[in-house]
């Protein structure tokens, strides 16, 4: 078997990282969508003075969605310029 | 106002563009030319966008206007799920192109084994699931109609007109399905006309809805602060879903988003390039923020500006008729009808081919008789015609559910009911494609359980009490078991209805999935399919050998993959085959790899197992054992260590052969060495055999010799007799010596009575005078040698300087040093010394200068080189100034020592 190096220049190690937050991102924005809104104070429950707005709601939901989306697209560009250089990458399907 | 007839008009010209559109990029890339555009990211993300149907179009307005901001939870699933495509999504697109998967369906009866009682269970469930959904459209449709068929924007009553709509806009949509749906047999093929027109539709709805949104905003409420003041004002102005609901819709649209049959279809199958699956992680999320970005607003205005009693399902389309904005709303319909036909094309698209690959395609290999596939005949018009009446048949079971249920229920929860069940797909799905210990039996298990769950809490409850179930099971439970209510199960009451549902069915269906693979064991076929589909990415070109065919069978696969791929695809594909295999002219061998390779191609049509079940027909059954699994495992590890094996002994024979030929090398020196001594010796030999023969003849024959003559050639024959026996004599000593074979008598003698014994002996046998010098004081030394031994070199050195010194007085000095633990004995004569060219030569056997009268054979000084090594010391010889010296160099250590120096004898 081919031994793997340990140790990984800068530019090697910083897309490992960029790989790591792809990884990571989806975990991060179901805590955020998901188990966030659940801790808000509901209407059906509380008294009126601790209701959430609705309004505050679509903005936080909104933010979260806009980050992500920008997340993944500086991501998608970082690892599409590293799919130019990289002629081994996955990616790279024959005939496309 | 709009009438009906306008919009009649307006759709019709819609649907003749759409149509048109679809007919030019079939066209075009016929040609061969449009690619950047046809299979451009753009096109691939807009073509995901058939997830947001007429029921997100208006069903989300109105689930908004009922619920507030729980509609959203069915576009945050599906984002994150393309937020997170490294995770699932980018497995399944390789798998999908890797193993020419055709539908859902096909992905997991490939990966269980290509078990086609799987296929067709994933089928039909898929055709029960989604059914619903489809009437869903066309009843939206008809809603849509019916608010411009009925002027006073009440709910429409179903009218004639708006009844024949529903009709109307199915067979259209059949008709589209036929035409773009079914040009080729082979699913990874892309649909060209069918992706470009969801594209061009998926554009509509978007800006259709945002045109919506901006009127209702900045035309209506006057700003965006305004806006959020009157959405917080609302009815639905608070945070109100219940936690339970939140999370559970975000799962369940996230797992239909990835099971759903038409989802899968564009994702997956019509995928043309990998890295769009990358571009539309960021594109698609982006896609459903802009669709969801005016929902609530929408439905804020719709609530305030509409009267009670308006549907809110169709706020999108009243609320600017209402404002009096007849073109807005037209487009919002557009919008609408958008949505809905292209759900209704692409998911007809995808369950039509499981239909076909998985239930017509398996039911007609059993019924046509013996060997059907070998018959002539084009099977692919079997198979497409299959395909166009499934294309039928599932639209028909579309438009009759909307009839018989009679357009009831909102939207959102027969969307909602679709989801809940092809999510029971995940479980196998994901246990699939993760988990290489998934079984076909708990997967059948786990879809049977999830599938009955949803059935009896999702599907027949949707119908009401006395619908479908009767309303004793909803109050007491199946065969009266409380435990058994369908809204209720186990006796877990004050869940939500779908909550309680998508909860049971789910988490049952997962938990039998897992215990009945646990302990239920796969076929060969499964382990190696589980292997593959588990680590695509390790060898996603690699290929599972499964066939072991005859040679007889090419020609029968030939014909039958004529039929199915047709015959210019065919022949190409097996020239191909067979020019890999380093065939020309010849049709190629069906090796299992050229077996597999062909399953593959057929499975891109027909389906995985359909295509194993006709390439079993002809190959009769598929020769896999476990062995043959652990073999395909263990083969890379068996090459592997087999090459290293093989350097090691590439290396050994390197090194035998070095040391052959140095074996060689030295043979040969000892053979020329062996000439030379025997020819050597014949010389040394031959010398006093003439003469001995001359003088014995001379006195045999010559008559009349005197008495001295006599007696004078008889002493000259036994001279040399002497001389032969001397010559003899020295040849066995050097032999006994050099083969190791002489015992050595060692003790403790003193050097200098060693010496005497030499010089006395030496002396006596020669005649010529020679002056001797010595210091008898260093000679005392005790040595623990074989004294007779050394005796003999010592004569022979003494005899040599008698015999060669040529000075006029001949004069030897024997000096006797010690260095360390040796004592080095030095005979320095005063003669002219050996010539420097002689020096390396003089203990060499047979050596002797070309001097002196000659009456030796060259043999002494080897004899005594071979002694002094023997006894551990070494004989050297130093030229002086004046003369030569020879040193014999010996150990004068104590007996113990002495005996471990020696060499071995």
């Amino acid at each position: 078997m081919p031994k793997t190096r340990l140790f990984l220049e800068r530019r090697s190690y910083r897309r490992r990282r960029m790989m790591d937050i792809v990884r990571v991102l989806p975990l991060l924005c179901t805590v955020l969508w998901l188990v966030v809104p659940t801790m808000w104070p509901n209407s059906t429950e509380g008294v009126s003075e601790t209701q959430t707005p609705l309004s505050t709601a679509i903005w936080y939901l909104i933010t979260i969605w806009g980050l992500a989306i920008i997340a993944t697209f500086a991501l998608w560009r970082r690892i599409r310029n590293h799919d130019e250089e990289d002629d081994s990458h996955p990616f790279d399907t024959p005939g496309s | 106002m709009v009438t009906l007839n306008q919009l009649i008009v307006v759709c019709l010209i819609y649907v003749a563009g759409l149509f048109l559109v679809a007919f030019l990029a079939e066209r075009t890339a016929l040609r061969g030319r449009g690619g950047w555009l046809l299979r451009s990211p753009l096109v691939y993300t807009l073509s995901l966008s058939i997830y947001c149907t007429a029921w997100t179009f208006y069903g989300a307005v109105g689930y908004a206007a009922r619920s507030g901001l729980e509609f959203v939870t069915i576009y945050l699933g599906p984002s994150l799920v393309m937020i997170g495509w490294w995770w699932v999504l980018r497995r399944l697109v390789r798998i999908g192109r890797a193993h020419r998967v055709t539908s859902v369906a096909d992905l997991i009866s490939a990966r269980f084994g290509k078990s086609n009682l799987l296929a067709v269970m994933v089928t039909v469930m898929a055709v029960v699931g989604v059914t619903p959904y489809i009437a869903l459209q066309l009843q939206s449709v008809t809603l849509s109609v019916s608010i411009f068929a009925t002027p006073d924007l009440t709910n429409g009553q179903g009218s004639q007109s708006t009844d024949n709509a529903a009709f109307w806009v199915a067979a259209g949509l059949a008709i589209f399905t036929l035409v773009f749906g079914t040009r080729n047999l082979n699913a990874n093929e892309r649909h060209h006309g069918v992706v470009i027109a969801v594209a061009v539709e998926a554009v509509v709805k978007l800006v259709a809805l945002l045109a919506v949104g901006v009127f209702v905003v900045w035309g209506v409420a006057g700003g965006v602060s305004e806006t959020v003041a009157r959405i917080d004002a609302s009815p639905i102005g608070t945070w109100q879903t219940s936690d339970g609901r939140w999370s559970a819709l975000i799962v369940l649209s996230a797992a239909a988003f990835v099971c759903l049959p038409r989802m899968f279809q564009v994702m997956v199958v019509e995928n043309d390039d990998e890295r769009h699956l990358q571009i539309a992680s960021w594109a698609f999320p982006l896609y459903l923020l802009a669709i969801s970005l005016f929902v609530v607003p929408i439905a804020v205005i719709g609530l305030e500006v509409m009267p009670a009693g308006a549907n809110p399902d169709l706020y999108v389309l009243t609320v600017p008729l209402s404002q009096g904005q007849n073109g807005l709303a037209m487009l919002a319909f557009l919008g609408g009808f958008s949505s809905a036909t292209s759900m209704v094309i692409v998911a007809t698209l995808a369950l039509s081919t499981m239909m076909s690959n998985h239930i017509v395609m398996p039911l007609w290999l059993k019924l046509s008789p013996l060997g059907g596939v070998q018959q002539s005949g084009d099977v692919r018009s079997v198979v497409i015609r299959a395909r166009r009446l499934s294309i039928i048949l599932i639209i028909s079971l579309g438009y009759l559910y909307y009839r018989g249920s009679g357009g009831s229920g909102a939207l959102a929860a027969i969307g909602l009911i679709s989801f809940g069940g092809v999510a029971q797909f995940l479980p196998a799905l994901l246990g699939g494609i993760f988990w290489r210990g998934a079984t076909r039996t708990g997967a059948i298990a786990g879809l049977s359980i999830g599938f009955i769950v949803w059935m009896y809490t999702m599907l027949l409850p949707s119908f009401g009490p006395d619908g479908a179930l009767p309303a004793s099971v909803f109050e007491e439970g199946l065969f009266g078991w409380g435990l058994l209510r369908p809204e209720a199960l186990f006796g877990i009451t004050g869940l939500d209805a779908t909550v309680h549902a998508v909860w049971w069915s789910l988490s049952l269906n997962t938990l039998l999935f897992f215990i009945v693979s646990i302990f239920s064991f796969p076929t060969p076929l499964e382990r190696l399919q589980g292997a593959q589909f588990v680590n695509v990415f390790d060898h996603s070109s690699s290929s599972a050998r499964g066939w072991s065919a005859s040679e007889g069978g090419a020609e029968d696969l030939m014909i039958m993959s004529q039929r199915i791929l047709g015959a210019p695809e065919a022949q190409a594909f097996f020239a191909r085959q067979a020019l890999q295999q380093g065939r020309v002219g010849a049709p190629p061998a069906p090796t299992p790899e050229f077996v597999q390779a062909l399953e593959r191609e057929l499975a891109a049509s027909v389906g995985a197992a359909t295509a194993n079940a006709m390439i079993g027909q002809i190959i009769g059954g598929q020769a896999i054992s476990v062995e043959d699994l652990l073999a395909v495992a263990d083969e890379s590890a068996q090459i592997l260590e087999y090459s290293s094996k093989l350097e090691v002994k590439s290396r050994q024979l390197t090194e035998t052969a070095h040391e052959l030929s140095r074996a060689n090398k030295k043979l040969t020196q000892l053979s020329l060495q062996k000439d030379s001594f025997l020819s050597q010796i014949s010389h040394e030999l031959r010398t006093p055999m003439t003469s001995i023969r001359s003088f014995s003849e001379i006195l045999r024959d010559m008559e009349g010799l005197s008495g001295a003559e006599k007696t004078r050639y008889a002493s000259i024959i036994h001279s040399e007799t002497i001389r032969l026996t001397r010559l003899l004599d020295d040849l066995l000593d050097l032999s006994v010596l050099e083969n190791g074979q002489v015992s050595l008598n060692q003790q403790p003698v003193n050097l200098n009575t060693i010496i005497e014994q030499a010089v006395t002996t030496a002396k006596a046998s020669s005649a010529r005078q020679l002056e001797i010098h010595r210091r008898k004081r260093s000679e005392d030394v005790d040595l623990f040698t074989d004294g007779d031994r050394l005796a003999q070199v010592f004569i022979n050195l003494v005899t040599n300087a008698i015999k060669y010194c040529d000075a006029s007085v001949p004069v030897l000095n024997i000096a006797v040093r010690r260095e360390d633990n040796e004592v080095i004995v030095a005979f320095t004569d005063n003669g002219s010394g050996i010539p420097s060219e002689a020096e390396s030569l003089v203990f060499e056997k047979f050596a002797r200068l070309g001097r002196g009268d000659g009456d030796g054979a060259g043999l002494g000084l080897a004899i005594c080189r071979e002694i002094v090594t023997r006894l551990g010391g070494d004989i050297t010889y130093v030229p002086q100034d004046i003369g030569g010296s020879f040193e014999v160099r010996m150990s004068c250590t104590t007996p113990e020592k002495q005996s471990q120096r020696l060499l071995p004898v």
